[in-house]
C-alpha cells in the first residue's frame, strides 16, 4: 500500500475520531437534557462516517476488490440513531425534564399539559 | 391500498429492489449465485409479509430522490462542522428553542423520513410527533430566528419529500 493512501486513510480515521470526541464533549459541556441530545447524533453521523470511509479505502486497496459492506453500518445507524433520539426526547418531554430558562417555546409552558 | 385479501406477486417493488441491493452489499460480491439468492429473498420476504405492509410506496421522481440524498449528505457534513464549533464555543451564547413544524405530508413513511432527516442533520432533533394536530416538535440547539428555520426545513426537506413520494396519491 502506498504511503499516500495510508495518509488519506489516516486522515479519514482522525476526522471520524475527532467528531466522535466533539460529540462526547458535547455531552458534558452542554447545559440541559435537550441540548445534550444533540451530542450523540453528531458522533453517529460524521464520526462513524469518517471511520467507515477509511475502512472502505483500506480494505478496497488491500484486497484489490471493492469492499462496500461497511456502508451497511452507516445505513443501519442512519435508520436507528434518529429513532432512539426521538424516543429519548419524547420520554423527556413527557417527564417535563428541566431545561435552560432561555429555551424558547417550551411546550409544557405554552398550553398546560402536552 | 384497499384490497388486502388479494395477493400480488410483487407487492413492494421498491422494497424488493432495496433488499436486493442490501443483500449484494452485505455479501460483498456480485456473483451469479448472490444475485439468484438475493433476488429470491427480495421477492419472497415482501410476498409472504405483505399483509403487514398495507401502504405501498411509489417513488415518482427517482432523480429527485438521488438529488435529495446528496443534498442531505452534504448538509450533514456542513452542519456537523457548524455544531462542532457551537459545542466548543462559548456555551452561554447558545439559543436553544423548540419549534413546531406544521406537516403537509400525509403518509407514515414520508413523515418518518422527514423526522429522520431532521434528526440526522445536526443542530435539530425531532422529539415529538402530534399526528392529530399535524405538527412535528423539533428541538434546535442554536436557533436565532425560529420562523426562518421552520421555513427553511419546510422548503429544503419537506417539499422534495412530498414531490418524490406523495404527489400522485393525494
Amino acid at each position: 500500500m502506498s504511503f499516500l493512501l495510508e495518509v488519506i486513510i489516516s486522515l479519514f480515521l482522525l476526522l471520524g475520531a475527532l467528531f466522535a470526541l466533539v460529540g462526547s464533549l458535547g455531552l458534558t459541556r452542554l447545559q440541559d437534557f435537550f441540548m445534550r441530545l444533540h451530542g450523540p447524533t453528531k458522533a453517529t453521523t460524521l464520526g462513524v462516517g469518517g471511520m467507515i470511509i477509511g475502512s472502505i479505502i483500506y480494505f478496497s486497496a488491500g484486497d484489490n476488490a471493492l469492499s462496500m459492506h461497511e456502508l451497511l453500518i452507516a445505513l443501519f445507524l442512519f435508520i436507528t440513531a434518529p429513532v432512539s433520539a426521538h424516543i429519548v426526547g419524547k420520554a423527556a418531554l413527557h417527564r417535563q425534564i428541566a431545561c435552560e430558562e432561555r429555551t424558547r417555546n417550551i411546550p409544557w409552558q405554552q398550553n398546560g399539559d402536552d | 391500498m384497499t384490497s388486502f385479501a388479494r395477493k400480488k406477486v410483487f407487492p413492494h417493488k421498491l422494497l424488493s429492489l432495496f433488499m436486493l441491493g442490501v443483500w449484494l452489499v452485505m455479501s460483498n460480491s456480485l456473483g451469479f449465485g448472490q444475485w439468484l439468492l438475493g433476488g429470491f429473498l427480495a421477492w419472497a420476504i415482501p410476498f409472504f409479509t405483505q399483509s403487514f405492509w398495507p401502504q405501498s410506496m411509489v417513488m415518482n421522481k427517482p432523480w429527485l430522490a438521488i438529488r435529495f440524498l446528496l443534498l442531505v449528505l452534504w448538509d450533514i457534513v456542513v452542519a456537523n462542522a457548524q455544531v462542532a464549533v457551537l459545542i466548543m464555543g462559548p456555551r452561554q451564547k447558545l439559543q436553544p428553542a423548540f419549534m413546531r413544524i406544521p406537516l403537509e405530508l400525509k403518509q407514515d413513511f414520508t413523515i418518518t423520513l422527514l423526522a429522520n432527516t431532521i434528526s440526522l442533520t445536526p443542530g435539530t432533533v425531532s422529539v415529538d410527533l402530534q399526528m392529530n394536530e399535524g405538527y412535528l416538535l423539533v428541538h434546535g440547539l442554536h436557533v436565532t430566528d425560529v420562523d426562518a428555520t421552520i421555513a427553511e426545513i419546510k422548503s429544503r426537506y419537506e417539499r422534495p419529500l412530498k414531490e418524490i413520494f406523495e404527489c400522485s396519491n393525494p
